[in-house]
């Protein structure tokens, strides 16, 4: 086969990112997301939303441990997790401003940090025992006013720069373009906005934030598709590389059924009757899952070496 | 610093014997194969078939003949780290485990890496592989050990015709330019050097090639970028997702004119009240 023509993305080696990777990219997106959505809740709901607000921090930092967890388990050397935050030689901060991954685990430990506190917080509001300073965790009040907004913004963080990693390597598809951390970032407000819809409906906690939630999925999985199709166009002539069955994975689990179908049980719900709402929620989770599957899988084999 | 070390492979002389690779395991000691029996290409002289954790010198094997093979030539590379200038490896690594060391090569040390696989990633020759008997990410490192000691590294000490050669930056510029204009008075118009212009991709390659064809014959990119000159293009991008997210966000929890919503924050509105009375 002649190399000649090809792209210089594929003369790079593939550094063997595999389901674990995948996940992260899904559950920390979750997890910022839902974080983000929870804070968005007590900023801008009414009172009687917060229900729905303390669930999406009851999400956040189990998403945020576990990411922690399936970083690590990738890692070739785990015992060695801790190089990317202390140098091992000098005991000094390891940072590097520069490098996604350097400021990505930063920003996943001080994440961390205030899932915990929201989740404390929101763990002792409803209780009638004590624990009464937590609540300087939650908004109303000013600390905690200023508390869910640094942590929603660490939220977003963390679920949007995965996709600048990918861009900041040589590999196919990840270097040729500039927006999957956009296109990251979109999706895990979608799919953490399905995952309180999902968990949320049922238990009928707050009706008119889960209706706000509704309508934001269907703003955002507009935007969505806007993106999606930017995205490949910003590939330009590398997206042929995905003229093959990870292209179809991608029409078809991505957009049809994590994104077009989703949006036509939001404009008609009467078609499938009661549980249009659960199904279009599940839907937009598995398309964002296959997103990330396509993403970070299909360029495996692309390449010379 | 002491100046700038590298390599100049000249492609022109090398007769394929392989005694780099082998001379580069050996002081390296680096395993035959990752476990087991070694396979085959089955299709070429060339078993190596590219350079990983075990393998920091592999010599190509480019065969080039005409359908009827009446005519054809071979194509031979010894294939090294580049030792950028600019090296994406050496910007992604969030251990600093890479590092640039004092004769301005890129050199990865084991007992901090902790097998993240970045760089692997950001390299954009694909020089770079975990070394399952580490468990970390390795490449050559220009025999840092050896240049410490005084000594040449070990492929270039053990290469029979000079097509490796170590030695200063600079002075391996000027022996590979005049070895240019040698072949040009010859007739082999096609040679040229591949990653010796500092103001080229990378700011230069301190190990450089002169090549007969084209890179991408050899499996080098044509123009090789550094990764983080998509750092700035994508965080803004990312950030105005961020944007339109919270602007979506704000919007769909203060905008209460849907009619259904608005029907049941009534009822919510109620039964708050009816809890709050009682």
């Amino acid at each position: 086969m002649s190399a000649v023509g090809l792209p210089d993305s594929f003369f790079t080696a593939d550094p063997h990112w595999r389901w674990l990777i995948v996940l992260y990219f899904f559950v920390g997106g979750l997890a910022g997301g839902s974080y983000f959505l929870a804070a968005l809740i007590d900023l801008f709901g009414r009172p009687w939303e917060r229900p729905l607000a303390r669930l999406g921090y009851y999400v956040a930092l189990p998403g945020v441990i576990l990411s922690a967890v399936l970083l690590i388990v990738d890692l070739r050397r785990p015992e060695r997790f801790w190089h990317m935050l202390i140098e091992s030689e000098t005991f000094q901060p390891m940072f590097k401003a520069w490098s996604p991954m350097s400021i990505g685990s930063w920003a996943l430990l001080v994440f961390g940090a205030f899932a915990l506190g929201s989740f404390l917080a929101a763990l002792a509001e409803p209780r009638p025992w004590g624990w009464r300073w937590l609540s300087l965790f939650r908004p109303p009040g000013i600390t905690g006013t200023l508390f869910v907004i640094v942590g929603a913004l660490l939220g977003l963080y963390v679920a949007g720069y995965t996709g600048v990693l990918l861009a900041v390597t040589s590999r196919p598809l990840w270097a040729d373009t500039t927006l999957l951390g956009l296109a990251f970032i979109v999706s895990a407000a979608s799919t953490s906005a399905a995952l309180l819809i999902l968990l949320g409906e049922p238990r009928r906690l707050a009706l008119s934030g889960i209706a706000a939630l509704k309508r934001l999925d269907a703003w955002v999985l507009v935007l969505e598709l806007l993106v999606l199709v930017g995205l490949v166009v910003s590939l330009g002539a590398v997206a042929r590389a995905w003229l093959d069955a990870w292209g179809l994975l991608f029409i078809l689990g991505v957009v049809v059924l994590g994104i077009l179908v989703p949006l036509a049980l939001h404009w008609r719900p009467r078609v499938i009757g009661g549980i249009a709402t659960l199904a279009s929620a599940a839907l937009v989770l598995i398309g964002g899952f296959i997103l990330r599957v396509v993403v970070v899988l299909s360029n495996q084999n692309l390449g010379v070496h | 610093m002491a100046e700038p070390m590298g390599f100049f492979t000249d492609t022109t002389v090398c007769i394929g014997c392989k005694a780099c690779e082998v001379a580069c395991k050996e002081w390296n000691q680096l395993p035959a194969a990752e476990g087991g029996a070694n396979t085959l290409s089955g299709d070429s002289y060339d078993n190596t078939r590219r350079l990983d954790g075990i393998h920091w010198r592999h010599v190509q094997f480019i065969e080039q003949f005409s359908p009827d093979r009446s005519e054809g030539r071979w194509l031979l590379m010894s294939d090294v780290c580049k030792h950028c200038v600019q090296a994406g490896c050496l910007e992604v690594c969030p251990t600093g485990a890479i590092i640039r060391t004092e004769f301005d090569t890129v050199v990865i040390q084991s007992d901090v890496c902790n097998g993240c696989r970045d760089c692997i990633a950001a390299c954009p020759f694909g020089v770079i592989d975990i070394n399952p008997a580490s468990g970390t990410a390795q490449k050559c490192t220009l025999c840092y050990d050896r240049l410490r000691a005084g000594l040449e590294p070990a492929c270039s000490k053990a290469c029979p015709t000079d097509s490796i050669q170590f030695g200063t930056v600079r002075e391996l510029r000027e022996r590979a330019r005049a070895r240019v204009q040698q072949l040009h008075a010859q007739g082999e118009k096609r040679a040229y050097l591949y990653g010796a212009d500092e103001q080229g991709p990378l700011g230069g390659l301190n190990a450089f090639f002169l090549l007969v064809d084209r890179p991408e014959v050899y499996h080098l990119p044509p123009s090789p970028t550094l990764p983080s000159r998509r750092l700035v293009p994508s965080s803004l991008w990312t950030a105005v997702g961020a944007a339109l997210v919270g602007l979506a966000g704000v919007f769909s929890f203060r905008n209460r004119g849907a009619r259904q919503a608005a029907v049941e924050a009534e009822i919510e509105e109620e039964r708050h009240e009816r809890r709050r009375a009682a």
